[in-house]
C-alpha cells in the first residue's frame, strides 16, 4: 500500500527535479554539474531515510518473519527462530484446513465490505459536493457539518456508534423499533449477521466526507463557461452532470477511489473498536483476522505470511487499476 | 552558494540523526539480568481498581515506602487490562520491557514458554521467604507443572454468586441457590417484567472461559489431555458448554442483550436492580463505586451440580488472580527481587488486598479480620476448598481465544433466537480445536 504511494510521489519528485534544472552554472563546470544533480537528492535524503525507517524496515522484517516458525517459544529472539520455508504460506492458503478456510472467508467478507463501502462513500460524497456547488444560504454551515465525521477522532466516533448500536439501550434500536416500529423486536447489531450492516454504516459515515472534500476540490477546476454553454444548448441538470461534471472529475475520482479502496480494505480501527478482538463471522474483516492470528493465538509467523499475502494482493490490484486507468486516459487524450 | 552548502550539511545531519535515533539502544534479549542500574525499577501494574487513577492512589504511597526502605525509585505505569497482554508481548519481542510486572495468573504458562520471565527456583523463592508462605491454590496458577514457576502470586480472587436481597425477598426466595437446578428455578421466578435472573458477559472471551471451565470441571471434563493436547470436544465439555449457553437459550434466565456485553455491563445491570444474580470475582469495590450499598446485596458460594462445593466435580470457581513476574533481562535483578519481597510481605499484602477487595495469597496475611467479612469470606473459602487453576499449558491463551469465541458465537445464536443443539455446540468446539497450533 505504502510502496505504491511512495513510488508515485518519488516519480513526481523526479519529474520536478529534472524539470527544474537551474540555468547556466557558474564557476567551473564539473563540480557545478555534480552539485546540480546531487543537491536535490541530498535534500531528499532526510525524507528517504525516514521513509525507510518507518515503512520499509518493518516491512522487510515482516517478510523475514513470514518465513520463520515464529511462535511464543521463539518470539523473544525472533532472529534465531528456525526457518520454515513456505510453511506459513501453505497454512494460509490451504482452503481445506481451518486456518486457510477462515482466511478465505474473511477475504470475501472484506471484498464485499470494501466494494459496498467505497461505492457508497463515493456516491454520497459526489452527490453532496454537486448539491453544494451552487451558493445558497446556509451552504457554509452544511459544508462544515458534512466534514464533522472526518474531523472527529476515529476511536471516539466509533465507540459512540458502538453505544448507539447496543441491543438494550442503543439509539438505533430505540428509533427503529420503539419509535418507528420497523422491526418486530429489537435487533442485535454488534453480534450475529447484522454486524456487517453496522460495520458498513460506520465505515460509510466515516469515509464519505473525505470523498466529499476531494470531489468538491475537483469541482472548483471545472470552468463555469462549460455549464453556461451547455445550458444555452438546452442541456438539463442531469445532462450537465453526465456530460460535463463526471467526465471532468475522472482524474480526481481515479485517485479518490484508489485511496478509499486501500483505506477501507485495511481498516482496522472500525471493526476493532466496534467488536473487540473477536469479530462476528459476518464482519470478520481481514485486518482483524490477521491481528487475531498474530496476537491472540500467537502464531506470529503465520500472521506475518497472511500480511505479506495481503500486501501482494493490494499491490496487484493497485497496479492493475493504475494500468487500466492510465491506458484509458491515454486513449481519451488521443 | 553558502546557502546550498548549509542546506546540504543540514540534510545530511538530519538523516544521520534520524537513523541514529531509530537505532536507539535497548537491553539485549539474549539472556540473564544484570545489576547495571541498581537505583531504579520500572513496574507495570495491571488496572485493578475502579480506574487507573484509583490504582495510582493505592500504589504510590507503597512505592514511596519501598524507596525509603531501599533507596530504589520505582517508576509506575498502570496498564488497562485489555492492553496488558499485547504490551507484554511487545516487551518480550523488543527486550524493552519493565523490570517487574503484573500478569494475569492464567497466562503464566503461556508467558513461561516465551522464556522472557525469570524462573522462580528455590534460590529466588528463598529470597522472598520461601514457597511455603503462599496458598497452594494460588501457586497452582504460576506456570506449567514440573517447571519452576514463572511468577509469584500477588492478589487472589475467586468467583462467587452475588444476589440482590430485595429482589429475592420480593420473589419469595429465602436463601441463595446452592445448585444449578435451584439457580434456574429461582432465575425463572425472577425473570419477569423486564427484569432477569442472571447476568453474563457474553462477548468477553476470558469471562466465557472462566464460566465454562467450571461447568466442564463439574462434568468431569478438562479442555486439555494430561500431556497438554487440546481436548475441546469431549462429551463432558460439550454438555458443560451447552448447559451454560442454555441458561439463555433454554432456561431464559439471562437477558439476550447480555450476549453482546464485554465491558462489565452485567455488573452495572446488577447494581441497578435489572438482574438479580451475577457470578463475579471480587465485586464488592466495584458495586460500591456503582452506587449499590453493602446491605443491598448478599454473596454466597457459586453453585455446583449437587451437594456442596469441594474438589473434583464439585469445583465452583477458577483460581483467579494476578501474579508478579520479573523480566529476565532486567538490569536491576537484585532490586527486582527486593521489590517482589516487599510486595509479598505480610504487611503489604494486607494493605494492597484490602484496597482491592481481593484475598492475599500469602497465608499469614489471610488471617487478618479484613478478609473474614461478608464480602471476602466466601471468596476465601472458595479459594481454600473448591477452586481449580485453569490449564497450565503453553497454549492456554489460544484456548481462551478459541473456546471463548465459540461460546460468544453460541450465545449470539441463542440471543438471536436460533436453536442451540448438542451438534451445533460440538461443531463450534471442533472448529476451535482445529485452529489450535499444531503440536
Amino acid at each position: 500500500m505504502t510502496t505504491t504511494t511512495t513510488t508515485a510521489t518519488a516519480e513526481k519528485d523526479r519529474r520536478t527535479v529534472s524539470g527544474s534544472t537551474p540555468g547556466a552554472a557558474r564557476g567551473p563546470r564539473r563540480p557545478g554539474r555534480i552539485r546540480r544533480i546531487g543537491l536535490p537528492y541530498l535534500l531528499l535524503l532526510p525524507a528517504l531515510v525516514l521513509e525507510l525507517l518507518v515503512h520499509l524496515v518493518p516491512m522487510v522484517i515482516g517478510i523475514l518473519m513470514s518465513f520463520k516458525a515464529l511462535t511464543r517459544f521463539s518470539i523473544r529472539d525472533w532472529g534465531a527462530a528456525p526457518w520454515s520455508g513456505l510453511d506459513n504460506y501453505k497454512i494460509s492458503v490451504d482452503i481445506n484446513a481451518p486456518a486457510g478456510e477462515a482466511l478465505l472467508h474473511s477475504f470475501w467478507v472484506t471484498c464485499g465490505f470494501t466494494v459496498l463501502s467505497v461505492g457508497l462513500c463515493w456516491l454520497l460524497g459526489t452527490a453532496a459536493a454537486i448539491f453544494l456547488q451552487d451558493t445558497f444560504r446556509g451552504r457554509g454551515l452544511l459544508r462544515t457539518l458534512f466534514l464533522v465525521p472526518y474531523a472527529l477522532p476515529v476511536y471516539t466516533a466509533v465507540i459512540t456508534w458502538a453505544f448507539m448500536f447496543q441491543h438494550d439501550n442503543g439509539l438505533v434500536n430505540h428509533v427503529l423499533h420503539d419509535q418507528l416500529g420497523l422491526t418486530d423486536k429489537p435487533s442485535f447489531w454488534l453480534i450475529g449477521d447484522n454486524s456487517f450492516i453496522a460495520l458498513l454504516t460506520v465505515s460509510v459515515w466515516k469515509g464519505w466526507p473525505f470523498a466529499f472534500l476531494v470531489v468538491m476540490a475537483g469541482l472548483q477546476n471545472i470552468p463555469k463557461e462549460l455549464y453556461e454553454a451547455a445550458a444555452l444548448d438546452g442541456a438539463g441538470m442531469w445532462q450537465q452532470i453526465r456530460r460535463i461534471t463526471l467526465p471532468s472529475l475522472r482524474p480526481v475520482n481515479q485517485v479518490l477511489v484508489l485511496v478509499l479502496f486501500l483505506w477501507t480494505f485495511n481498516d482496522f480501527n472500525t471493526p476493532y473498536v466496534l467488536f473487540g478482538k473477536a469479530a462476528p463471522e459476518a464482519a470478520d474483516l481481514i485486518s482483524i483476522h490477521v491481528y487475531q492470528t498474530t496476537f491472540a493465538t500467537w502464531n506470529f509467523g503465520t500472521g506475518s505470511a497472511m500480511s505479506v499475502l495481503l500486501l501482494l494482493f493490494l499491490l496487484v490490484v493497485t497496479g492493475l487499476y493504475l494500468l487500466l486507468t492510465s491506458r484509458r486516459r491515454k486513449t481519451a487524450d488521443v | 552558494m553558502r546557502r546550498i552548502r548549509a542546506a546540504a550539511i543540514g540534510a545530511v545531519t538530519l538523516s544521520l540523526a534520524l537513523a541514529a535515533s531509530a537505532c536507539g539502544g535497548g537491553s539485549s534479549t539474549d539472556g540473564g539480568g544484570s545489576n547495571d542500574s541498581p537505583k531504579t525499577l520500572t513496574y507495570w501494574a495491571s488496572n485493578q481498581g475502579a480506574s487507573i487513577t484509583v490504582d495510582k492512589k493505592v500504589l504510590k504511597p507503597e512505592l514511596d515506602k519501598f524507596e525509603k526502605q531501599t533507596g530504589i525509585r520505582v517508576k509506575l505505569e498502570v496498564i488497562p487490562w485489555s492492553e496488558l497482554l499485547n504490551r507484554i508481548l511487545t516487551a518480550t519481542t523488543s527486550g524493552q520491557g519493565p523490570d517487574v510486572l503484573n500478569i494475569g495468573n492464567t497466562w503464566s504458562a503461556s508467558l513461561q514458554a516465551s522464556g522472557a520471565l525469570l524462573p522462580w527456583d528455590t534460590k529466588n523463592f528463598g529470597s522472598i521467604g520461601g514457597k511455603n508462605r503462599f496458598v497452594a491454590s494460588a501457586l497452582g496458577s504460576t506456570g506449567a507443572r514440573g517447571e519452576d514457576p514463572a511468577a509469584v502470586p500477588l492478589y487472589s480472587m475467586a468467583y462467587a454468586l452475588y444476589y440482590n436481597k430485595k429482589m429475592f425477598a420480593d420473589a419469595g426466595i429465602s436463601k441463595p441457590p446452592a445448585t444449578w437446578d435451584e439457580l434456574v428455578a429461582d432465575g425463572k421466578k425472577l425473570s419477569k417484567d423486564g427484569k432477569w435472573g442472571l447476568g453474563a458477559e457474553g462477548a468477553n472471551l476470558s469471562e466465557n472461559i472462566h464460566q465454562v471451565f467450571v461447568f466442564a470441571k463439574q462434568h468431569g471434563a478438562d479442555f486439555f489431555t494430561a500431556d497438554g493436547k487440546p481436548d475441546f470436544t469431549s462429551d463432558g465439555a460439550v454438555t458443560a458448554i451447552k448447559q451454560y449457553v442454555d441458561l439463555m437459550a433454554k432456561d431464559k434466565i439471562i437477558a439476550p442483550g447480555n450476549a453482546e456485553y464485554a465491558q462489565n455491563q452485567s455488573l452495572s445491570d446488577f447494581a441497578k436492580g435489572k438482574t438479580a444474580m451475577v457470578l463475579w470475582q471480587t465485586a464488592s469495590a466495584t458495586l460500591a463505586s456503582l452506587g449499590m450499598k453493602d446491605d443491598e446485596w448478599g454473596v454466597a458460594a457459586a453453585p455446583v451440580r449437587s451437594g456442596t462445593p469441594g474438589s473434583g466435580t464439585s469445583v465452583n470457581s477458577m483460581v483467579a488472580g494476578i501474579n508478579l513476574a520479573v523480566f529476565k533481562n532486567t538490569d536491576n535483578q537484585d532490586g527486582a527481587l527486593k521489590f517482589v519481597k516487599f510486595m509479598t510481605s505480610d504487611a503489604e499484602q494486607k494493605i494492597l488486598n484490602k484496597a482491592y477487595g481481593s484475598i492475599p495469597p500469602v497465608k499469614a496475611a489471610q488471617s487478618d479480620p479484613a478478609f473474614n467479612t461478608k464480602a471476602t469470606a466466601a471468596l476465601r473459602d472458595t479459594l481454600a476448598k473448591s477452586a481449580a487453576a485453569l490449564p497450565q499449558v503453553a497454549d492456554e491463551s489460544q484456548f481462551e481465544t478459541g473456546v471463548g469465541t465459540a461460546v460468544k458465537e453460541l450465545l449470539a445464536e441463542a440471543a438471536g433466537g436460533r436453536p442451540v443443539t448438542t451438534e451445533s455446540v460440538k461443531a463450534k468446539l471442533e472448529k476451535a480445536q482445529q485452529q489450535m497450533p499444531a503440536k
